[in-house]
């Protein structure tokens, strides 16, 4: 396996389970969310602390370029924009991107409608919303039997 | 024909904008987020404001982004307005906008992602402060900064290295030039044997990134020191 320094930012739901799951296969990870608090995502039902295991943290607003600076963007070889804020996740990923030409960046994006125009874009966008609609869709619309 | 403004943002900026813009003749839409703020606003501007969130594309589209001729973001998110401007430019392709920046840190952001003009209160206040108060006499009067160039000012106080010197034996870098002086009320263009005078306003244009050095010359010896 090829390891990678992964950068997260947003440390909700997605973030800290990616966050743990790449840490468990081997990689380099470094997260980043402006609520301090946040962390304890990170160590909940884990044997060791996070930072124990190898991970780092660092809490910071993602908009500001020495936040991300801090967090190690500059040498990051994956970019997963997930915080709370659909257009915060757009900009930074655009700045990862852009700035910091990081080979792989990735962007969840809730609103189905930013996300397609954005994948457009050039943008690899995710989007759990619509991932909900498509499986409900099928599961909803199931031929009785 | 009256030109089509749509607002991004109700605020104390946004809605005073449109209150003047409206007055101008233009045919506005604000849209606004907060339903309070809505209401409030909707009693005076009353069809010129829509509820909704201007990031939402359908809520553009329901403002008629189609036809806009210019877009305004001012709500109180950079990254909202960010977003706003440049769904408007690449989507829509309005080829004007006018983007508010309420962090000044963010401005390269902005710029970096093609959002010009960005505007920033705090950071015209910072530049009026700085004309007030500038620091050793140097005021910044222009960034030109898809040119790469700026022009600055400096009051030369009495032991500066360039008080009583001819403008052609300053000790300036390339690229750094003075473009003007002024004497008492009057301003002239000098040449290269003018003596430059204690209290004359020396104008320069440089290259972005030689303050330093070119402040030397105009500051007293032992603050250059």
């Amino acid at each position: 396996m090829q390891r990678m320094f992964i950068l997260i930012v947003g440390c909700g739901r997605v973030g800290s389970a990616v966050a743990k799951r790449a840490l468990d296969a081997g990689h380099d990870v470094s997260v980043m969310d402006r609520n301090p608090l946040s962390h304890e995502r990170l160590d909940r039902d884990q044997i060791s602390t996070w930072e124990d295991a190898g991970g780092r943290f660092t809490v910071g607003t993602a908009l500001e370029i020495d936040g991300l600076i801090e967090a190690g963007i500059e040498q990051a070889d994956v970019f997963l924009a997930a915080t709370s804020g659909d257009n915060t996740n757009l900009v930074i990923a655009q700045v990862a991107q852009r700035r910091f030409e990081v080979p792989r960046v990735v962007v969840r994006v809730s609103d189905p409608a930013r996300a397609a125009w954005y994948s457009q874009q050039g943008l690899q966008t995710i989007c759990p919303t619509q991932v909900a609609i498509d499986q409900a869709e099928l599961v909803v619309m199931a031929e009785q039997g | 024909m009256a030109m089509y403004v749509i607002i991004a943002g109700g605020g104390k900026v946004g809605w005073n904008l449109a209150r003047e813009l409206i007055a101008r003749d233009c045919e506005v839409t604000l849209i606004e987020s907060n339903h309070d703020r809505f209401r409030a606003i909707e009693e005076e501007l009353e069809h010129s404001v829509q509820f909704g969130d201007a990031s939402e594309i359908w809520v553009l589209e329901r403002a008629g982004i189609q036809r806009a001729d210019l877009v305004v973001a001012v709500t109180g998110d950079d990254e909202d307005n960010i977003l706003i401007c440049q769904m408007a430019k690449d989507k829509y392709d309005c080829q004007r906008i006018v983007a508010r920046a309420n962090n000044p840190r963010n401005l390269p952001t902005f710029r970096l992602l093609g959002i010009q003009p960005a505007v920033s209160a705090t950071d015209l206040i910072l530049r009026l402060i700085e004309h007030e108060v500038p620091e050793y006499g140097l005021v910044h009067l222009l960034a030109l900064e898809e040119e790469h160039l700026e022009i600055i000012e400096f009051e030369v106080p009495a032991a500066a290295e360039a008080a009583g010197k001819r403008v052609q034996d300053l000790d300036l870098p390339d690229g750094a030039l003075v473009i003007s002086i002024i004497r008492g009320t009057s301003g002239f263009v000098p040449k290269a044997d003018t003596v430059i005078e204690v209290a004359d306003t020396v104008m320069l244009i440089l290259d972005p990134g030689l303050e330093a050095e070119v402040s030397l010359q105009f500051t007293p010896s032992s603050a250059a020191a």
